[in-house]
């Protein structure tokens, strides 16, 4: 058992730009899992990212890979980045702007081989950028080469903060299917920072859920977010976008996925604790719903 | 031309050339401590290297003869060891001059390192490379404009200096003096076209080194847009 988990149990204060906040996390993640950390920006994903990949030291507690220790704080143990054999996306990108998007794969890889560095700019549909200066891509462009070169690592733990956010609908799914085929491919652990539902639904098979800097519900996404005391025949999880109240009721505007959009009458006692950004479940047990392939 | 002419012009630009680049091989580790180091004492550090800014080179000078007099410990056991002596010597303006042009190399490379965004450094640890390659492969490619400016002042620099030059090192022809001493030679003895010839050089050298400097800091857009 203890061979196949990731074990995490530190506490970390934080100081945000809403003061400070104790980060404590008692958790484990089982190894070759796709794991997604959800939560409001602030809560300390990034921050537990950050300590899994050695950047940040937690004030104390454990970080075990299977049982590989990398941080006892108890034993003064803090293995560095560099000896972890992880990969970190960065939210910036961090794409090394001396060197072509070629040079940045190559810089990457543990054995340099230009061969399997096309090969994996050409998965990523990069081949005509290869000789590129990060500074000469689109936002969307710079994401997929930060991604490839995070795989190029063929990392054990791979760990990428908000992988998807540039990117526009079709991109995102090409992408999201790019990040599940790496993950099964190189069996690696995959921990995603996702504000995203839909993204969290298509990819990852357990999600941490942070909020103020303690774990809240933990489980498979449908654990997550579907509410088990509801047994409706339609469950649809999106985010509030608007709230626009007429006369005694109120339509909220509901996005789901990254263009569906669904308008739901409530009413004031409805509407407590409901704001614009929550994510929330909208549900149906009236009719039956009836499906069909469009096109 | 005149031979002691073309000597001291050769002996500055010796001068700056040394000093130059013995800078580049101290101020690179030096700035890097300086841009990461969480040294509680740090702020000390960085004031001691800024002082030749603020100081008189006479302050600095006199300290220097100090430590150079035979009198002195230090004087004494390089005259023993080494049978050096530092004090009205080239060696001695060298060091001299390396001391007094510290700042000129170490705050743009500083500056330069500080204006990385950290995500660089921590993305080249956590792809498993070492400081030492984070150092040289992703950090020093990625300040050439910083670099560029902190040896072309320092070269600069250490061609216009006086008052340390002498201070410590006299007026000895092909020893210690220099353009600027010279100038200041010459004007004493009368001598104003020499004066004039060697003010010139110097003013012509100095100003297509500040047009380069700015002309490169101009091409390099802040990078940091990437």
């Amino acid at each position: 058992m203890e061979n196949n988990i990731i074990t995490i149990d530190i506490e970390k204060m934080m100081f945000t730009a809403n003061g400070k906040l104790n980060l404590v996390v008692n958790t484990h993640i089982n190894i070759g899992e796709l794991v997604a950390l959800f939560g409001q920006s602030g809560a300390g994903k990034t921050t537990l990212l950050r300590i899994l990949s050695g950047l940040i030291k937690p004030d104390k507690g454990i970080v075990k890979f299977g049982e590989t220790v990398w941080f006892d704080s108890s034993k003064g143990i803090n293995i560095s980045p560099k000896e972890r054999n992880i990969s970190f996306m960065f939210q910036d990108y961090a794409l090394f702007p001396n060197m072509t998007v070629e040079e940045n794969i190559l810089f990457a890889q543990p054995k340099k081989s230009r061969e399997d560095a096309l090969e994996l700019l050409a998965v990523f549909g990069l081949s005509e950028f290869s000789k590129r200066k990060p500074s000469g891509l689109s936002g969307g462009q710079k994401q997929r080469v930060a991604l490839a070169r995070a795989l190029a690592r063929k990392p054990q733990l791979l760990l990428l903060d908000e992988p998807l956010s540039a990117l526009d609908a079709d991109m995102r799914v090409a992408l999201q299917n790019e990040i599940y085929q790496a993950h099964k491919l190189l069996g690696a652990t995959t921990i995603m920072v996702s504000h995203d539902l839909n993204e969290v639904f298509r990819l990852a098979s357990h999600v941490l859920c942070i909020e103020k800097g303690l774990i809240g519900r933990v489980g498979t996404p449908d654990e997550v977010f579907s509410d088990s005391s509801v047994s409706g025949k339609v469950q649809i999880t999106g985010q509030i976008a608007r709230i626009e109240k007429q006369d005694t009721i109120n339509i909220v505007t509901v996005i789901s996925g990254s263009n569906q959009i669904i308008k739901v009458i409530a009413f004031d006692n409805d509407m407590e604790n409901l704001q614009v950004g929550d994510s929330v479940l909208v549900f149906t047990k009236a009719f039956n719903p009836i499906i069909s392939k469009l096109m | 031309m005149d031979p002691t002419f073309i000597e001291t012009l050769l002996l500055t630009g010796k001068l700056a050339v040394f000093t130059t680049v013995i800078l580049i091989i101290l101020g690179l580790p030096l700035a890097y401590w300086l841009a990461y180091s969480k040294f509680r004492f740090k702020p000390f550090v960085e004031a001691l290297v800024s002082m030749p800014m603020v100081l008189p080179p006479s302050v600095i000078g006199y300290y220097m003869l100090v430590v150079y007099s035979p009198r002195n410990w230090f004087g004494a056991w390089l005259g023993e060891t080494f049978n050096l002596r530092l004090a009205f010597t080239f060696e001695g303006v060298l060091i001299a001059s390396v001391i007094f042009s510290l700042p000129f190399m170490v705050q743009p490379l500083q500056n330069g390192l500080r204006s990385l965004p950290d995500s660089l450094r921590e993305a080249s640890y956590t792809l498993g490379k070492s400081k030492m390659t984070t150092f040289f492969r992703v950090l020093i490619p990625n300040i050439k404009p910083s670099i560029i400016t902190a040896v072309a002042l320092t070269f600069a620099h250490s061609i216009g200096e006086f008052g340390i030059v002498l201070m410590v090192g006299g007026n000895m022809p092909g020893e210690t003096r220099v353009a600027s001493i010279a100038i200041y030679d010459e004007v004493q003895s009368l001598n104003f076209s020499t004066a004039n010839q060697y003010a010139f050089i110097l003013f012509a050298v100095s100003l297509i080194l500040l047009t380069t400097i700015y002309s490169v800091n101009k091409k390099h857009d802040p990078w940091k847009t990437i």
